[in-house]
């Protein structure tokens, strides 16, 4: 047991750093090694992720002996600099008409996020359907159905254990003949690791792809806020397989950061586009790498 | 992937640079300390766990004396693997019954870490030890939950309550005089997906919990969570008092040191894990196998204390000699038959190779039945033709065939596989090393 308690006090303690965030360590004003451990600590439990954390720190470092800093506020501003340069900042920007496809493994929010999203569009004055091409998870279409009457769109929906190319192909066509500016893919969460659901979502690329050739394609992942090293894998998997654009961080509402899309940004080059902050309809923000750093340290 | 390679590779690594010696110094370990604290940290477990953690390793590891069948790289995988297996408990994948039925056991956590799944597949699980399982729909929030645990209670072949979207607390009332009316021993709760700080939301769940003398509140987790594992579930149990956690969706590619974090901040035992999306997908916790999945490790400890154990020194000496002549025939086809046999079953032994996730091996199970019918086959030759195989021509195949009451052409297949066995060891002792 004193092994846990160890711990618990251990932890206790970083949640006070976290508390007092990097303000009162950048305050003490002196950038030694511990100033540099500390910083770790807290890039760590963001979920960063060694490499990236350790990128951040050398560069900081440099910066910071190249211009001699040794004021507090302008070292925090400096870090601040440094994570923004990696997240950089890029507007989710297509033309009409689109067709967005929403992945993503297990109970990262997809079928909230397609909710959101519709309604964001619809509020842009933009025409929008949704697939129901999540045919394999219980009660998924009912859920997405909740969430089309929310945003006021349509939802084409097929049985459960259809095939999820059909909802699609019928979802495109609707679209076609209709002038529909949007079509939203609501796709099944998929461990990336099952190569055969991954060929499916690939199939359902192709099949938009064929159907219509003259519409802009956009491919989000969603990524729950929680998921720790996890993400990268996959991300880099989704995107072996349907060629990403851009992330949708859910979840951000919680005490997880969902830093691991630094490293995403450094390593892939794949932005962020939105994040998820709550249930509601609105709780879907274009992605902001100011706040957002606000937020994580 | 490069991006994650094997532990033991790189400590072996750190250890090149130095000389064999007696016992590991401080000194020499603190490079391979930094590399297991990378590891624990690329498997997600939490920075503060991480760092106690090799503290208390690295004072264990000192002065500890380097068996002779050792490396010292494998001497310090060892110790850190035991001191993983210790932290993280024993098999208790037992629920608790309670004194006066029907059992309660509520369900809770974030928001898609897949409670109401996790909720069919414990009634399956009890159902199976003869359990009546009424499953309760409290998540009022979600769009379709309700619906979806329905389908989940039918595929599962369960009970299931529900009252549409009203009070929670007064659901789980209702629910529990319904199953007490209908003979139900067990009642599962499925509650809806909160975040931790959300404190009217944890009120919720602590009166559900008072109302009806829940006797298990488990904490279901996906495996997948980073650093904030430790804030949930130090927040959930502060709360709740969860008497387990279940950790799910464990068939991905994760290495789930959260499992870890959790078990070192609340002390509570892991019970289950979730394995796949079908009803019978769950599996009774395994610390072993945990400890060598975060340290990226596969299984290969076990696999090894197992092959030691089963198979005697010289045994395997004459079975290298053997690969290395390249005049591996029948007999000893049939002797590596039986060391497997010895080391139990074998499609577990092939799920703990590293990477035989990936490997077709795991979906195509190894058939046992298959097996026993090649032991057959061999066993009907002659000693000659099983010392050179190549004289089995087809009316000696065919007197086989008829001795062991198979087919011919069961016969060629398994003269296939041996030539197939025997061509990779050729090729295996061309390429350096076994993999372990």
């Amino acid at each position: 047991m004193g092994f846990f308690q160890k711990i618990i006090d251990g932890l206790r303690k970083t949640k006070q750093q976290i508390g007092f965030k990097l303000n009162e360590l950048f305050k003490r004003g002196i950038f030694d090694e511990d100033f540099y451990d500390d910083l770790e600590c807290i890039l760590l439990s963001s979920d960063i992720g060694e490499d990236t954390t350790v990128d951040i720190i050398d560069e900081l470092r440099e910066r910071m002996r190249k211009d001699r800093v040794s004021d507090a506020k302008k070292a925090n501003e400096y870090l601040r600099q440094v994570m923004a340069d990696i997240l950089g900042d890029e507007a989710f920007e297509f033309s009409t008409p689109c067709v967005i496809m929403v992945a993503g493994v297990n109970g990262v929010g997809k079928t909230t996020t397609i909710g959101k999203l519709a309604n964001i569009f619809v509020k842009q004055g933009k025409s929008v359907v949704i697939a129901a091409a999540d045919t394999f998870r219980a009660a998924a279409g009912e859920q997405l159905e909740v969430w089309a009457n929310r945003a006021k769109v349509r939802i084409i929906k097929h049985e459960e254990g259809s095939d999820p190319a059909a909802v699609v192909f019928d979802a495109v066509s609707s679209a076609k003949s209709r002038g529909t500016d949007i079509v939203l893919v609501d796709t099944a969460g998929r461990l990336h690791n099952k190569k055969n659901l991954m060929e499916e979502l690939k199939k359902i690329d192709r099949v938009v792809d064929r159907e219509w050739p003259q519409a802009d394609r956009k491919n989000l992942i969603v990524l729950d806020a929680t998921t720790g090293q996890n993400a990268i894998q996959q991300v880099d998997v989704f995107n072996e397989a349907i060629d990403i654009d851009g992330i949708v961080l859910t979840k951000l509402d919680g005490t997880a950061k969902g830093g691991v899309v630094l490293q995403i940004k450094h390593d892939m080059d794949i932005p962020v586009y939105f994040v998820g902050v709550g249930e509601g309809i609105d709780d879907l923000l274009q992605f902001d790498a100011q706040s957002y750093i606000e937020g994580i340290i | 992937m490069a991006l994650f390679s094997n532990l033991t590779d790189k400590i072996n690594h750190v250890f090149s640079k130095l000389a064999n010696r007696g016992a590991l110094t401080e000194l020499e370990i603190k490079d391979a300390m930094r590399e297991v604290r990378r590891a624990l940290l690329e498997a997600d477990v939490n920075i503060s766990v991480a760092k106690d953690f090799v503290n208390k390793v690295t004072q264990k590891a000192v002065g500890e004396e380097i068996l002779k069948s050792l490396t010292p790289g494998q001497q310090v995988i060892k110790i850190v693997n035991e001191e993983l297996i210790e932290l993280m408990g024993s098999t208790q994948s037992k629920l608790g019954v309670s004194p006066k039925l029907p059992t309660i056991i509520m369900m809770c956590g974030l928001q898609g870490a897949g409670k109401t799944t996790m909720c069919g597949k414990l009634a399956m699980y009890l159902q199976k030890q003869g359990k009546k399982v009424l499953l309760c729909a409290d998540d009022i929030y979600r769009p379709a939950a309700i619906k979806q645990l329905e389908i989940v209670a039918q595929k599962a072949k369960a009970g299931f309550f529900q009252m549409g979207q009203i009070d929670p607390t007064k659901i789980a009332k209702e629910g529990v005089k319904y199953a007490e009316k209908n003979g139900y021993d067990t009642v599962i709760i499925d509650t809806a997906g909160r975040l931790h700080i959300d404190q009217q939301l944890m009120d919720e769940l602590k009166s559900i919990k008072k109302a009806v003398n829940v006797f298990e509140t488990l904490l279901v987790v996906d495996s997948m969570v980073g650093q904030d594992a430790v804030n949930v579930a130090k927040t959930f149990d502060e709360q709740l008092d969860i008497s387990g956690v279940i950790m799910t969706k464990l068939d991905g590619d994760t290495r789930g040191g959260a499992t870890l974090s959790i078990k070192a901040i609340t002390g509570k035992p892991i019970k289950f894990c979730g394995i796949g999306e079908k009803m019978e997908d769950l599996e009774p916790f395994h610390p072993d196998r945990m400890a060598s999945r975060i340290l990226g490790m596969g299984d290969v400890l076990t696999l090894i204390e197992k092959a030691q154990t089963a198979i005697s020194e010289e045994d395997a000496l004459k079975m290298a000699r053997k690969m290395k002549e390249a005049s591996f025939d029948l007999n000893d086809y049939l002797e590596q038959f039986e060391n497997v046999a010895k080391m139990g079953d074998i499609n577990q032994l092939v799920s703990m190779f590293p990477g035989a996730g990936k490997l077709k091996l795991g979906e195509q199970k190894i058939d046992e039945k298959q097996m026993q019918r090649n032991k057959a086959i061999i066993l009907s030759m002659t000693k000659e033709e099983r010392s050179n195989p190549r004289i089995l021509n087809y009316s000696r195949r065919k007197r086989i065939a008829k001795g062991c009451g198979l087919d011919v052409s069961d016969v060629n297949k398994l003269i296939k596989q041996y030539e197939t066995a025997r061509d990779l060891m050729k090729r295996m002792m061309k390429t350096k090393k076994l993999p372990f």
